[in-house]
């Protein structure tokens, strides 16, 4: 391939507004791709990820906005001449070609010729694993294959510009674990900017170089998939990624309270009348030799315990009967001698791990 | 060791109970069909092999074969069943296609009205047409007073009073098909042809007609088909002057009392259809014809 990574193209959206009616589908979004970035949208269904992948690919004409590829106004530009190369969630292989005739359908676009596609057809098909089989019927693919053929077909033509709309979400589990990887791996080697939407939290994270989180047509926060995590923005931001308690604080003088206890903490503490200890289940550790110096310790009864294989969850409740989950491995104690319902524990959190966050909606 | 086969008399028995019953409850279809269809196509066919005699002959074929007429009357109808079919896909598609664009309210409006004539008797549908058709009909009537033409145009009994008729008939069985081939299609796909650098007109010839042509041929099929046995349009339209297959039939049986050579006429239609039909089938899923071209 004569492609080079240093090709890719920076994407700028500027103030793109897109209602249907009264509803915002997109609010004032702003947003700058970094040439040969892996940028995930990621946001519960019918927060306008969706919308904001198709105004890139100029399926979708907004109110208001601007949209440039590096240095070029393209939001008027229709899509065919866009040059993106885009693997829809549906695939969209055309069922009447070949596997060939749809990976080298841009090719013969591009009024290439003919003993070139099938050569670049053949190398792009090596690339995904699928060596070989050109000439298969599109329905004669297994669904994994499928997903590899939609990949080869939109970077055949060595777009500068890859999107992704939710690819993975019609494979089984193990497929799509195994599939994010490869498509990373496939990211790194040919280094075009990609735009990947999905509202599977643990794919964002697994894929991105980084995430932003959108809501309401709005981005709520841009981060990389670590921050993103361990330092939420907004209570939004915390609830949709991990699966994480939420414990009301209140701000004193003096730091943090929580029922009378002093809040040891690390981090900034959001200036808000609306605190919350955001506890991650993993972070949260089962004390077993009481409360000890250094760390948060909190007091609870458990009230319920799930086997779940490499670990178990921990549902208890606190003095203030506030209710708390942890997620405890499967070693050592854990294993010899469960927590069993009605045992009064000690749980203790780190202050690096003591997260504050503002509770208020964004 | 042998393995316990339990309760295996009695799941058999439900098994076959359950054929029984639906075999019960389609006999009376089944019945009729061979009444009214079986039986009387197979007197047919022993009708065209007895000779004026009341023999067993090849007679009411050889006539065929060797009278000019009677290549002349194929030739018509052929002739005739090709263009009606011509002019129902470039009348058709187009309208299709249309309507399948068309938000679903406005679409299924749309389609009540191509469907309307079938709700209406195809006697009267045809005889309207003569109304509209003839010499001092609407047609010539406002053409002449709009000034596109002077003098009355012969736009009935002959080729194209037949054609305009049967095009008008035809063309729900060509648009229905064409219609539900295109709603099929996933927009997703004319998304990717875009997307992968196909201005509309490409997208439209690579992909989109491509993928409708199942329903196309379905749909022409199913005219043509009907256009080589057809009698009642043809008969008041053609004036006489376009003489189909089945217009020979009925002036066999009316004219000259001859069951044999109409019978004959009858199995030769028949086995052309048939023989269409298997040809048509090598190149398209036969299914689409009776599923609307999915």
């Amino acid at each position: 391939m004569n492609y080079q990574k240093n090709d890719a193209l920076p994407i700028s959206i500027k103030n793109i507004t897109k209602t249907y009616g009264s509803v915002y589908a997109l609010d004032d979004v702003c947003l700058e791709v970094r040439s040969g970035e892996f940028l995930t949208l990621l946001g519960p269904s019918g927060s306008g990820k969706t919308t904001l992948l198709m105004v890139l690919a100029g399926f979708i004409r907004p109110d208001c906005g601007s949209l440039k590829f590096e240095d070029k106004e393209v939001i008027r530009t229709p899509p065919h001449l866009r040059d993106v190369g885009m693997v829809f969630q549906s695939y969209a292989l055309f069922p009447h070609m070949t596997v060939a005739g749809n990976v080298g359908y841009p090719l013969m676009l591009r009024q290439i010729p003919k003993a070139e596609i099938a050569k670049r057809v053949e190398a792009t098909l090596e690339t995904v694993q699928l060596g070989g089989l050109g000439s298969r019927r599109i329905d004669q693919l297994s669904g994994g294959q499928r997903q590899r053929v939609a990949v080869a077909r939109a970077i055949v033509f060595e777009p500068r510009i890859l999107l992704m709309d939710e690819p993975l979400s019609a494979l089984d589990k193990k497929l799509r674990d195994q599939m994010q990887i490869e498509l990373r791996r496939l990211h790194e080697k040919l280094g075009m900017t990609t735009v990947y939407v999905t509202h599977d939290q643990r794919e964002a994270l697994t894929m991105s170089d980084r995430i932003a989180v959108v809501n309401h047509g709005r981005i709520m926060q841009l981060a990389t998939p670590r921050e993103l995590y361990d330092r939420p923005a907004n209570r939004f931001v915390a609830d949709f990624i991990g699966e994480s308690t939420f414990l009301k604080v209140s701000k004193t003088s003096s730091g943090v309270d929580y029922y009378g206890m002093d809040l040891l903490h690390e981090n900034d503490v959001p200036d808000s009348d609306n605190l919350l200890l955001m506890v991650r289940p993993e972070r949260a550790v089962l004390s077993r030799e009481g409360p000890r110096e250094g760390v948060n310790n909190f007091s609870v009864t458990a009230t319920e315990v799930v086997y779940q294989g490499d670990s178990f969850l921990l549902h208890a409740n606190l003095v203030s009967g506030d209710q708390i989950v942890l997620r405890c491995p499967m070693r050592g104690e854990n294993v010899t001698s469960p927590p069993i319902v009605g045992d009064t524990l000690t749980i203790s959190l780190t202050p690096a791990d003591t997260v504050l966050i503002d509770g208020r909606e964004a | 060791m042998q393995a316990v086969r339990l309760n295996e008399n009695g799941l058999r028995t439900d098994q076959r109970l359950e054929w029984l019953k639906l075999f019960g409850l389609s006999s009376p279809a089944i019945l009729l069909i061979l009444i009214i269809l079986i039986i009387p196509v197979g007197w047919l066919f022993y009708v065209s092999f007895i000779g004026a005699d009341g023999n067993f002959s090849l007679e009411n074929y050889g006539r065929m074969i060797k009278s000019k007429s009677y290549a002349r009357i194929f030739r018509v109808t052929f002739e005739v069943s090709f263009l009606t079919t011509g002019l129902c896909i470039l009348i058709g598609y187009p309208l299709a296609y249309f309507i399948s664009g068309l938000p679903n309210r406005m679409a299924n409006i749309c389609l009540i009205t191509v469907l309307l004539p079938f709700w209406t008797s195809l006697l009267v549908r045809t005889y309207a047409w003569l109304v509209l058709l003839q010499k001092r009909g609407l047609i010539n009537d406002w053409a002449i007073s709009l000034g596109l033409w002077e003098e009355p145009i012969k736009l009935v009994h002959n080729l194209t009073g037949t054609l305009i008729g049967m095009v008008h008939i035809m063309l729900p069985f060509l648009i229905l098909p064409v219609y539900s081939a295109m709603k099929a299609i996933d927009q997703d796909y004319m998304k990717a042809a875009a997307n992968l650098g196909a201005d509309p007109k490409r997208a439209f010839w690579t992909v989109f007609f491509p993928l409708t042509t199942p329903g196309l041929f379905a749909g022409a099929l199913m005219v043509f088909i009907l256009c080589l046995g057809f009698f009642v349009t043809p008969a008041v339209l053609g004036g006489g002057k376009v003489i189909m297959v089945s217009m020979k039939i009925v002036s066999n049986i009316e004219l000259f009392v001859n069951w044999g050579a109409a019978s004959a006429l009858g199995v030769v239609l028949l086995v052309l259809t048939i023989v269409i039909l298997w040809i048509a089938s090598r190149f398209l899923n036969l299914e689409q014809l009776t599923n609307g071209g999915r």
